[in-house]
């Protein structure tokens, strides 16, 4: 299969006066992938966002969604695009039916089609039985709906700026099952400073910091990049380990029975052969895997 | 088409549920009301106050009111109905701009002109259909209480005063697409008003800025020529094109 690009961003730049806020950014964005955009307040998460849907001119560089060029203010490419802003905002006198059937007809679906389309979405964002005007909406509501107007024109890339940022876990926990579950028709790219919602569904993601992109790739890659040296001991008795913290050095006693060490260039198989030299046996012995929060300090602290 | 036709449904489902059109409609029917009212009240207003009057050495003779006293009061209060219409849409652009609730229809597709455009028309057409209401009970009353055909030009006159109305609308549309605020939008009103009105003084081109169609209640005692007014008429709504094509240029680039 081919590996088709809905999101290309190459060598973008945006300042806000005499501030820089985005220097030369490039990243991809593959089809059907779900994206995570991970960066602190002010990275300029919801600039880049902007730039893709025409909504801020940016200095220099281009962009490219599914291949077609995106031009500040009267943008053609936003319909390919489904946009969930940070604090959605819907026109609070009209019931979610009635926005959504709105939003099907500006995206050039006929009557009966949005309709049909804004029930189903509905019902997939648990709206269903909402009748009330949006006026009375809580936050998580607000959210919900936010995302079924996104989908309404069925977007090729679901642009979603940080949707959980202000939800409680409940709340949390349905957006990221709503995104994950429309994976298989859409690509979603999401911005967020919450590091488990990454873990839990994005497939791929990329750090910005400071205007650029610290780090980029799959999960996997991401971990691979900054691959912990560090190896955990788990022994069966608290002496085992205390007597093995005297025997390796820059070995750490971390609990009663567990050291954590940095082999530097002598890797797992020194520890191994020491164990065995002196006859200890262990519970567990495991490479440490950083976390995407370790990774993420490490990337904004260097 | 679709696209419009569904904003232009918001707009007006807006002006509905907001209350907006039913403030509007209970103000052009009153004014409507009030016009041959206040005529039709005035010598008896007079006998009220003539005591008073005399008192301090003026004498009241009877008070002649005809459909000119009617029409004359239809042009005083006119302006004050165009105020609170423009107050009341002051924020029709500004509000959507600060809410961001226009980010998600554009972000659907919707072509910025369609916005723009859909905005103005539904002003338009209510300021229109306002006119027409303040205008057809006035005129009922007169005929039913007077002879409506005493006063001259009255219709032109009245065409006059709702095109100077859509001249400040799409003023109104043109501060917005600057404007991010409706107290700046009704300072731009203010300040356009204000810059027709400072032109006007000059004899050589008082007859081609909008507010001399202010003037055209001069018409109605027939002492004046209708062929006076045209340039105004014309260059205005030359204006309101202008405008309005200028407005979509710098909307299409502006940042939401």
């Amino acid at each position: 299969m081919i590996n088709v690009n809905i999101l290309e961003i190459s060598h973008v730049s945006k300042s806000f006066g005499s501030n820089k806020v985005i220097k030369d950014l490039c990243f991809t964005v593959p089809e059907h992938s779900v994206f995570g955009f991970v960066g602190q307040n002010g990275a300029g998460k919801t600039t880049t966002m902007k730039m893709a849907l025409g909504l801020l001119r940016a200095d220099s560089g281009e962009i490219l969604v599914n291949n077609e060029k995106v031009c500040f203010g009267e943008n053609a490419a936003n319909r390919f695009i489904g946009y969930l802003p940070d604090v959605p905002e819907f026109y609070s006198f009209m019931t979610p039916a009635e926005y959504l059937q709105m939003c099907g007809q500006i995206a050039g679906m006929n009557r009966e089609d949005a309709k049909e389309k804004s029930w189903q979405l509905l019902e997939l964002v648990g709206l269903g039985s909402v009748k009330k005007r949006i006026r009375g909406f809580s936050r998580g509501m607000r959210q919900r709906l936010g995302i079924a107007q996104a989908l309404m024109n069925s977007p090729k890339l679901l642009i979603c700026d940080e949707p959980t940022s202000a939800l409680d876990p409940v709340g949390r926990k349905e957006i990221l099952d709503i995104l994950h579950s429309v994976k298989e028709h859409t690509t979603v790219l999401f911005s967020t400073h919450i590091l488990s919602d990454v873990e839990r569904i994005c497939d791929r993601i990329a750090f910005l910091h400071e205007g650029s992109i610290a780090l980029n790739g799959t999960l996997d890659e991401i971990r691979g990049v900054r691959r912990s040296e560090r190896i955990e001991i788990e022994f069966f008795r608290s002496e085992d380990a205390q007597r093995f913290s005297g025997l390796y050095e820059g070995c750490i006693q971390t609990e009663a029975a567990k050291v954590v060490i940095s082999p530097g260039g002598r890797g797992m198989a020194s520890v191994m052969e020491m164990l065995l030299q002196n006859n200890i046996s262990v519970q567990r012995l495991e490479q440490l895997e950083p976390t995407l929060e370790d990774l993420f300090l490490e990337v904004v602290q260097n | 088409m679709k696209q419009f036709a569904a904003f232009t449904k918001k707009e007006i489902l807006e002006q509905l549920r907001t209350g907006r059109l039913l403030i509007l409609i209970i103000i052009f029917c009153l004014f409507g009301i009030m016009n041959p009212v206040i005529a039709k009240m005035t010598p008896w207003m007079m006998e009220m106050m003539s005591e008073q009057l005399a008192e301090s050495g003026m004498a009241i003779t009877t008070v002649d009111v005809d459909a000119l006293t009617s029409w004359v009061q239809f042009f005083k209060n006119m302006p004050m109905a165009l105020i609170v219409f423009l107050i009341l849409f002051s924020g029709i652009f500004t509000t959507e701009y600060q809410k961001g609730t226009l980010i998600n229809v554009v972000t659907k597709g919707l072509k910025r002109w369609k916005i723009f455009v859909s905005k103005e028309s539904v002003m338009m057409i209510i300021w229109t259909l306002g006119c027409l209401t303040c205008y057809g009970i006035t005129f009922g009353y007169n005929a039913y209480f007077w002879d409506n055909s005493v006063v001259h030009n009255v219709f032109f006159s009245a065409v006059c005063f709702y095109l100077f109305g859509l001249w400040l609308i799409s003023v109104l549309g043109l501060a917005s697409v600057f404007c991010n605020s409706a107290g700046s939008v009704m300072l731009a009103l203010g300040a356009a008003f204000g810059a027709s009105y400072l032109l006007g003084l000059f004899p050589a081109v008082k007859e081609y800025v909008p507010s001399y169609l202010l003037q055209a209640p001069n018409l109605l005692t027939g002492n004046v020529d209708v062929g006076d007014y045209l340039w105004s008429v014309l260059i205005l709504l030359a204006l309101i094109v202008m405008q309005s094509i200028f407005s979509v240029v710098v909307f299409n680039k502006k940042n939401l």
